[in-house]
């Protein structure tokens, strides 16, 4: 019995397949009672389009092909992008007043990683709610409708909270100039470059290059940087000589700068908090320099409604550093994941992704929450 | 693989170019000649001096697919072809002896006017001022994609997309196709001469011309026996020594 499916065996023909097939006929009538509307977007999506907006993780595993007259197209990797896509279309100007919950489920497609026992196709089902909502109810409905969803199945799994605006809080407030912030907060997603930016702003860090030393030497002059220039190769390609130059000025800006140890060590400590919520959350109360309160207090409120919608908070763990993978949410994030049955992945995840919306050419400001249930792994549950 | 247990080895080399003549001259520094058979026929050739293998002559670059899919007992190929294109190489390809030729380092590169590029740390941020200001990631041109992902992933860099480019890699900055390059270079000149510098920690990979040998290929225990007999005969037993995966 060869798994002819993501994590299930004989699902595409038969019973296998009718258990599938109902399944999604129960996820899609219970989204719609809750008042989302159909949408389906193409399997085939413009590659180099969506591509730029996606984490490298989904990028080096999406399919891309030619179309001899489309030129690449690419499978669908998810459904969050293509459905924002087809709201900023459908709304145009009036999309950042238009608020929608969208349901769906299809397949997505993700090459292989070797090494990695990932399906390369799975089923999703979910919901997307975009538009203008307070942030706090709309995270809290997309929570219980998974919850909801999962049935019998969310009372066995173990649920997992994030919130990258308590990450983003505590970075930004950070003595440390806001390109240095700016530039920790970008690199949030990629461990080994955080890592070594906060080193770079160590009091102790190791003196500059040589090289960059004559870079900082010549950028404090007024024509230092010309000098350098002038063994340099010209200028060619996308990026001008202005961006060189405005950039070396900033790093001689920055080269004095420093975080003082006791600093990042806080934020080590708050990226480490990894708790019951409720303990997370007076832990990270008693670590907040002060910069974290108004995002706690969105918490602590988002907390209090998740209780009130039936889920046990003491159940739930906290973990500030929750959401590293998955790098267009820049919210609240949750999972749900079954600590017994390893071999599955969650079988249901989301979270809030505004600024992807943004980097769609959406209207600024415009906020999108969603969450996805992984209907195979859901059946194959043991 | 179903193939019956094989009695006979199969060795492929390079059929053409460079490549081949420094593998037949390895070979024949070690007491094998490599004799072409055949008049008009390139792609067979015998080995003298170990009776018991099979020449097999193609391309440089189906060498590792070939001792992937178990094909091929030996090859020999780059390192950085095995390390692009097999995947899970260690667990299917074990690489015995470093041969002394074929050096290509694989580096990734940035136009030398980027004076405030030294390293990967300033090329992550770069990419920011890419998407900030052109609302695109930096597109790096490469035909290893694999191996440019990986050495990405590994230093953190972020926001780069990889742009297939066989052929002239180095002119694609100049044409406007990409921003940066991952590229094979031996001196470096290609790169200078095209207004390119490697970035200070972008080496991806030291390469060189490799004794391979496949740990999917079936084989018998006499096929075992020849094996030993011919790595003995080219020194390169004892790193061969830890056990196989079949």
């Amino acid at each position: 019995m060869s798994p002819d499916r993501a994590y299930l065996s004989e699902a595409r023909i038969g019973p296998g397949l009718a258990a599938v097939a109902a399944e999604l006929a129960r996820l899609d009538a219970l989204f719609a009672q809750a008042g989302a509307e159909a949408v389906e977007p193409a399997i085939l999506q413009p590659a180099s389009a969506l591509l730029n907006l996606y984490g490298e993780d989904v990028r080096a595993r999406a399919y891309v092909v030619h179309d001899p007259i489309a030129g690449e197209r690419m499978l669908r990797p998810d459904f969050t992008a293509p459905i924002a896509r087809l709201h900023l279309d459908r709304h145009g100007e009036a999309a950042a007043e238009t608020a929608a919950l969208y349901r769906y489920a299809g397949p997505v497609f993700r090459a292989s990683v070797p090494g990695q026992a990932r399906p390369s196709e799975y089923l999703q089902a979910g919901v997307e709610m975009i538009g203008p909502r307070d942030p706090v109810a709309a995270d809290v409905e997309v929570f219980a409708l998974v919850r909801a969803a999962l049935g019998p199945l969310a009372e066995r799994a173990a649920v997992t909270l994030g919130d990258l605006a308590i990450v983003f809080a505590a970075i930004d407030g950070l003595s440390a100039p806001r390109r240095l912030r700016d530039g920790l907060r970008r690199r949030f997603w990629r461990p080994p470059a955080f890592r070594r930016a906060l080193a770079a702003l160590a009091p102790d860090r190791p003196p500059p290059t040589l090289a960059r030393r004559a870079l900082l030497d010549a950028a404090a002059s007024a024509d230092g940087l010309a000098a350098l220039l002038d063994g340099a190769s010209e200028p060619e390609g996308a990026r001008p000589l202005s961006a060189v130059q405005a950039r070396a000025l900033a790093l001689s800006e920055d080269a004095g700068v420093s975080l003082p140890a006791a600093e990042a060590a806080r934020l080590a400590e708050i990226l480490a908090v990894r708790a019951p919520a409720p303990e997370a959350l007076a832990r990270l109360r008693a670590l907040d320099p002060g910069a974290l309160a108004s995002a706690l207090d969105r918490f602590e409120t988002r907390l209090n409604a998740l209780a009130a919608s039936g889920a046990d908070p003491e159940a739930m763990t906290f973990d500030a550093a929750f959401g590293r993978a998955l790098e267009y949410y820049d919210g609240f994030v949750f999972e749900f994941a079954l600590p017994d049955a390893p071999r599955l992945p969650p079988l249901a995840g989301g979270g809030r992704y505004d600024a992807l919306l943004a980097r769609l050419e959406g209207p600024p400001g415009l906020p999108g929450v969603g969450a996805i249930l992984r209907p195979e792994a859901c059946l194959a549950v043991p | 693989m179903t193939a019956v247990p094989a009695d006979r080895l199969r060795l492929g080399l390079p059929s053409k170019g460079r490549l081949r003549e420094d593998a037949a001259a390895w070979f024949a520094a070690r007491g094998l000649d490599i004799v072409q058979t055949g008049a008009d026929r390139a792609y067979a050739g015998e080995i003298r001096g170990a009776e018991g293998v099979d020449l097999v002559l193609l391309s440089a670059g189906e060498i590792p697919a070939e001792l992937s899919a178990g094909r091929l007992h030996l090859g020999v190929t780059g390192e950085d072809m095995i390390r692009e294109r097999v995947p899970d190489a260690d667990a299917r390809v074990r690489l015995l002896a470093p041969m002394g030729f074929g050096h290509a380092d694989l580096v990734l590169a940035v136009p030398d006017f980027w004076v405030d590029v030294e390293g990967t740390h300033d090329l992550d941020e770069v990419a920011a001022e890419f998407r900030e200001r052109l609302g695109r990631p930096l597109r790096i041109a490469t035909k290893y994609h694999v191996l440019t992902r990986a050495f990405l992933r590994e230093r953190g860099v972020g926001d780069c997309v990889l742009v297939d480019s066989q052929g002239a890699t180095e002119a694609v900055v100049r044409n406007g196709a990409a921003d940066a390059v991952s590229d094979i270079t031996t001196t470096g000149a290609t790169l200078r001469d095209n207004g390119l510098r490697a970035l200070a920690d972008g080496l991806i990979l030291s390469s060189q011309a490799q004794l391979c040998l496949s740990l999917t290929a079936p084989i018998s225990s006499a096929g075992e026996g020849e094996l030993s007999r011919l790595l003995e005969t080219l020194s390169a037993r004892a790193l061969a020594s830890s056990p196989r995966e079949d």
